[in-house]
């Protein structure tokens, strides 16, 4: 004779209804695993979603060109080769600029020698759109003003040197770079792919070369290509840029470099995975020692249901569902759990939530691996029972 | 009905707890099985209910060689042929007076909805309709053993096997639950009541009296 499955169910919960406090407690072991295992999934999962967001939003087919170092000089770039870099066919935008070693300061009383650590490059007029840039306050180097001694600070260096921002109707302020005052007259938003330029004073490249002595060759050549062209460009950009030595040309996809630097933060989850397992196996263990617990209480039921023809096997069923559904029970709380966690951290962080389906999945799949192997040994113990030995029990 | 032929039953150690016992019992039968305690009558009716094996002789139960049978034949025939009433009642907490009658279907194969009905109808047979939705620790001693002699009806067994069923009640409730027992046998159930109070064995229609583990005498009247 079976048992249909909603009278197994029932028999199943029996225990668990008579028993709540136990119940809850036993339940809670497994809940804090079946927690852990989602959160440590799900903050990560969350943290490389705003990422992918962060890298769409700010564009994935940048490429840098810069000259390797050889010896203590870099191989300067030929002065063709920005324009070189604009014929190949899938390359949408380019720009460059040049590292003129001058020295900024914010007025000429402070030590020449002092740059506040920032670089004064020589920018092309049209380098804002090719770095996905935009200014924060008044304007950018144009074709009309990039001859004269006007300059435009990265966020970085604005604030190194005081000027957070520009105000309409007061006079510009003025910086002095080298031994010439040149006029401020943009300051740029926060650049996350190239933060290099953050910490820079742009100028115009006309300019740099009238008054501050540079030679002309580009320091950095940054371009945009087709999205799907991305790696063919790459391929060939070496020998456009330098045909005489390629090999001394180095292309970065500066995406590339926010994408490892966010990996690394990653790698502690292995560690708290492990921690999970850990809190999942300790859970198992007070499943299995409530069962127990419960097979000994409960001897007297057991030799009545025998008496009332139960079956060896059906005494197992009845102990290893209360076992799973313990365990399972554990496991919604701790899915519950775990996700209002992840959402609510994720949310703090302004992280889009992202809670892997495997996770969830495996989480309560382990609670009921975890109920199935710890209520295996109660359930046969129960069924070994004679029914005059559990009868017996008073 | 029910038969058993020269069994014995002797446990690890050398105790012989039954020793070439016979006995039969016909549908219909109200048996009193008595004696003082340690005469065997409880092991007596454990192999009766094939709650335990003998170690020697054969038990038939509707003609059939309980050592035969496989755990799972054994416990069906249990749910089917067999009611038990005990002295402790052993009736489930968490459960109101329905379900634990309902309980002794369960095993039976019998459908969820009809398990209902006729364990309405069993407790309505021993006078406990108005307590039906009742947990045992909301009942009298007396209504907690008419609901286990209930849920040893509502299957409609061939044989009720009651173990000491007045031994936990006081005298008016354990006459009250004698009464009904003698009711129910007019109604042509047929139930063996295992005691030590010679009182209650006296009241019923046929006496085994048991002493060291064999019968030491009948009486029908």
């Amino acid at each position: 004779m079976r048992l249909g499955p909603l009278d197994v169910l029932h028999l199943g919960l029996l225990g668990l209804r008579t028993r709540k406090v136990r119940a809850a407690l036993s339940a809670l072991g497994i809940a804090i695993g079946i927690a852990t295992m989602i959160i440590v999934t799900g903050i990560p999962a969350s943290s490389r979603q705003a990422l992918a967001d962060q890298l769409s939003a700010l564009g994935t087919n940048m490429l840098r060109v810069q000259p390797v170092s050889q010896g203590d000089k870099p191989t300067p770039l030929p002065p063709e080769s920005v324009d070189m870099v604009g014929r190949i066919g899938p390359v949408t935008r380019v720009s460059a600029v040049a590292n003129t070693h001058a020295v900024v300061r914010r007025s000429d009383l402070i030590d020449p020698n002092d740059g506040s650590g920032l670089t004064v490059l020589a920018s092309r007029s049209d380098l804002l759109p090719a770095v996905n840039g935009r200014i924060g306050s008044g304007r950018f180097l144009t074709a009309a003003t990039e001859r004269f001694p006007t300059a435009v600070l990265g966020s970085e260096a604005a604030a190194r040197l005081g000027y957070d921002r520009l105000r309409p109707g007061t006079p510009a302020p003025q910086v002095t770079i080298g031994n010439r005052r040149f006029t401020v007259i943009g300051i740029l938003r926060p650049t996350p792919l190239t933060p290099d330029l953050d910490q820079s004073v742009l100028v115009g490249w006309e300019a740099a070369g009238d008054l501050l002595g540079f030679d002309g060759h580009p320091t950095v050549i940054y371009l945009q290509s087709q999205e799907r062209a991305v790696e063919d460009v790459r391929a060939v950009l070496p020998a456009t840029v330098n045909p005489e030595l390629p090999g001394l040309v180095q292309v970065s996809r500066p995406s590339d470099a926010l994408a490892a630097k966010r990996a690394t933060e990653a790698t502690f989850g292995a560690l708290f995975l492990g921690l999970a397992a850990v809190s999942l196996l300790v859970g198992g263990i007070g499943v299995a020692n409530t069962m127990v617990i419960s097979v000994l209480e409960r001897r007297r039921e057991i030799g009545l249901r025998r008496a009332l023809g139960a079956s060896r096997g059906q005494i197992r069923v009845q102990f290893l569902t209360e076992s799973i559904a313990l365990s399972a029970l554990g496991g919604a709380a701790g899915t519950a759990i775990g996700v209002a966690a992840t959402v609510g951290y994720a949310t703090l962080q302004a992280w889009p939530p992202v809670i892997p389906a495997w996770a969830v999945g495996g989480g309560i799949g382990g609670a009921v691996l975890v109920g199935i192997v710890a209520g295996v040994y109660p359930a046969i113990r129960a069924s070994r029972l004679t029914p005059t030995e559990a009868l017996a029990t008073t | 009905m029910l038969v058993l032929e020269h069994v014995s039953r002797t446990y690890p150690g050398g105790v012989t707890a039954l020793d070439d016992v016979s006995l039969t019992i016909a549908a219909g039968d109200l048996v009193a099985i008595v004696g003082p305690s340690g005469s065997g009558k409880s092991t007596l009716l454990h192999i009766m209910g094939t709650l335990d094996l003998p170690t020697a002789g054969t038990v038939r139960i509707g003609g059939q060689n309980v050592a035969s049978l496989s755990d799972r034949r054994l416990s069906a025939l249990r749910g089917r042929q067999l009611g038990f009433v005990f002295q402790q009642f052993h009736l489930t907490d968490g459960l109101t007076a329905a379900e634990n009658v309902a309980t002794g279907l369960l095993y039976a194969g019998v459908p969820r909805k009809q398990r209902r009905v006729r364990a309405a109808a069993a407790l309505d047979r021993v006078g406990l309709a108005h307590r039906m939705g009742h947990r045992p620790h909301q009942l009298s001693g007396g209504e907690k053993q008419r609901v286990a002699i209930a849920r040893a009806l509502v299957h409609e067994p061939a044989l009720v096997l009651a173990d000491e069923p007045t031994g936990a009640l006081d005298s008016a409730t354990g006459a009250a639950v004698l009464a009904l027992l003698l009711q129910l046998h007019k109604e042509n159930t047929t139930i063996a009541v295992i005691t030590h109070d010679r009182d209650i064995a006296a009241r019923l229609p046929r006496q085994v009296t048991m002493r060291d583990g064999r019968i030491e005498g009948e009486v029908r009247r």
